[in-house]
């Protein structure tokens, strides 16, 4: 075992193996993948919001003229993605269905971040009892299957793109709870804050200049994570069939269209999947990096991670 | 756990009183011109609609207690009933996807941590990547596109219970299972894999192999015993994660579970059968959390709970 240096395994013992740092040949990959990685992501991410932001331009068609006689049509030179069961352009509705997926995305975060920053900064920083209730609401919401409760909310409130938001939102509001209220925990005990308190700052004041500055690294992470599963969760509740109607694309309903005719036309199925999948990789690998960086106390120790 | 359990009823108490339409015109099935506004009254009373909120959460909450779920208006039966007998095929299929996560994920974290940046870490860290940011619906199709349309091994959808017939049910249970493990299996390995590392780092290690001790024995009684903490903490939380996931897997391959009885329900608005699902997936994984951190203080002695 880890011979892959063959100067140094003669010099090391096997069992200093793990604390070895990354070297030789395939450590050094190793570390090229990890930020060449970080790096695709972000080039990912540019131009999917390119793309989406600049539809009008990039689509090759307009995505939801119909054509009835070209239903099903296999990919081709001018339809690289295939046409779907209204005659539909594959590649360009996948182009107009960023336009769902990456606003829901974001807004749900921002809803989410906007309830549990405050949560878990206040529970944190009075902890006692407004701790308890707080965290024991957060553990409560915490332990529905964010799926499932986002269908039931979407149920609730209607099948609209707001309404999503809201859902996705909803359910992940205990995320940013806890993972804020550790770190303002920590945060709490220093003695800036100490000394903000003996000089007579209000509460308030305290929470705002001093202990949320601090907790905003954690938030950053965490949000581009958030976002990951929020578009999962998004393509998820469409492909279900409970979320936007016809005929505004998206792409968790282009898969849920596709799948019924998965035998005849796997092409419907194929490549929204594949862009959802690049989009939650491209944040994922994005948000690791940025935990990386911004988080050191995480840098050394990834046992966190989850 | 006892207030968590409370807020957890809220929750679905609350939502429920959002969902859409007036109740007794769900129950009769007519239209409100149809009915005498008289009668309407007088059904509202007898329901006890008329009663404040808090009263009215009060008697559902206590319904719950005794096991009173209402009744399905899809099925005409007790909720209760519809749960026990579809509870099954969503346990067969969590537990076994549950047991795919750890039959693979465990060992190779530990492939992975031992051979620290081989090909074979490189291979599993990159495959646990791609493993988490997979949309499971996607994987989902692109399984039953190979295994089942090109291939034709396996079938593509339906269920048999395991008690009935054990190889039959296999063949159904192995695609779903594991898809719905496929994330549950990523995020173990990477938790084993950080665990071991930081233990295999540690002295007593290194004093385990200076005294002879088999490497073998060094990795499994030293090394993964300690490890094993964290991974068990992951197995648990993500148990719940993997209840959520059987909503899309069994919609998708025809499962007759919650999580498909769930979507049916929202599609047939029987919101009675939709309530007492959610209900108790929370519970159930309130429970299993539960069970995890007792599982955690019997694994670590220096844990204890009063």
């Amino acid at each position: 075992m880890a011979t892959e240096t063959s100067n140094s395994a003669a010099l090391t013992p096997i069992m200093f193996v793990p604390r070895r740092q990354p070297v030789g040949m395939v450590g050094f990959l190793r570390q090229v993948i990890r930020v060449r990685l970080a790096l695709a992501g972000l080039v990912v991410l540019a131009v999917v919001v390119f793309a989406t932001i600049f539809a009008n331009w990039v689509a090759p068609y307009d995505p939801i003229q119909v054509d009835g006689y070209r239903s099903l049509e296999a990919p081709s030179w001018s339809h690289p993605l295939g046409l779907d069961k209204y005659g539909r352009d594959v590649l360009s509705r996948i182009i107009y269905g960023g336009r769902v997926s990456l606003p829901v995305g974001m807004v749900a975060v921002a809803i989410a971040a906007a309830v549990g920053v405050p949560l878990g900064i206040v529970s944190a920083y009075f902890g006692g009892k407004l701790d308890a209730v707080i965290m024991a609401a957060t553990d409560a919401l915490y332990s529905f299957p964010s799926l499932l409760l986002a269908l039931a909310l979407v149920a609730a409130l209607g099948p609209s793109i707001i309404n999503i938001m809201i859902a996705i939102g909803i359910t992940t509001i205990p995320v940013y709870a806890r993972v804020v209220r550790s770190q303002a925990l920590s945060v709490r005990e220093h003695e800036y804050v100490l000394a903000a308190r003996t000089i007579g700052s209000r509460d308030w004041r305290i929470m705002t200049r001093h202990i949320w500055p601090n907790v905003t690294a954690p938030i950053i992470v965490q949000s581009s994570l958030g976002m990951a599963a929020a578009v999962l969760a998004e393509a998820g509740l469409n492909f279900l069939g409970v979320g936007v109607r016809q005929p505004t694309p998206t792409w968790g309903s282009m898969l849920n269209e596709g799948f019924p005719l998965l035998r005849r036309a796997p092409w419907l199925s194929i490549s929204p999947g594949l862009m959802i999948f690049l989009v939650v990789l491209a944040l994922n690998v994005v948000g690791d990096a940025l935990r990386d960086v911004l988080d050191p106390q995480l840098r050394h120790s990834r046992g966190t991670e989850v | 756990m006892v207030p968590v359990v409370f807020f957890v009823s809220v929750i679905v108490f609350v939502v429920m009183r959002l969902l859409p339409g007036d109740p007794i015109l769900a129950l009769t099935g007519l239209g409100s011109e149809g009915m005498d506004p008289e009668a309407i009254a007088h059904m509202r009373k007898e329901l006890g609609l008329d009663d404040p909120v808090s009263v009215q959460f009060g008697r559902w909450f206590f319904g719950v207690l005794h096991g009173d779920l209402g009744n399905s208006t899809r099925l005409h039966q007790p909720v209760t009933e519809i749960i026990t007998s579809r509870a099954p095929a969503t346990v067969q299929l969590a537990l076994s996807a549950w047991l795919f996560g750890i039959v693979i994920g465990v060992p190779a974290g530990v492939i992975a941590a031992v051979k620290r940046n081989s090909f074979a870490d490189v291979l599993a860290t990159l495959g646990a990547m791609v493993g988490i940011a997979m949309p499971s619906f996607w994987m989902g199709i692109l399984a039953i596109l190979l295994f089942a349309v090109i291939l034709g091994w396996l079938p593509s959808n339906g269920f048999v219970g395991l008690w009935e017939d054990p190889l039959g049910g296999l063949r159904y249970l192995i695609l779903p299972a594991v898809i719905l493990g496929l994330h549950l299996t990523a995020a173990i390995m990477r938790q084993t894999r950080s665990a071991m590392l930081e233990v295999l780092s540690q002295d007593y290690v290194r004093t385990a192999r200076a005294k002879g001790l088999a490497e073998l024995k060094v990795i499994g009684v030293h090394g993964l015993k300690n490890a094993l903490l964290p991974v068990v903490t992951v197995m648990g939380l993500q148990l719940g994660r993997l209840l959520g996931g059987t909503v899309i897997i069994e919609t998708m391959f025809a499962v007759p579970g919650l999580g498909r009885t769930a979507v049916q329900s929202i599609q047939s608005r029987d919101y009675a059968a939709l309530q007492g699902v959610v209900l108790v997936m929370a519970v159930a994984v309130l429970v299993i959390n539960l069970l995890t951190d007792l599982l955690y203080a019997r694994l670590d002695p220096r844990i204890s709970y009063r």
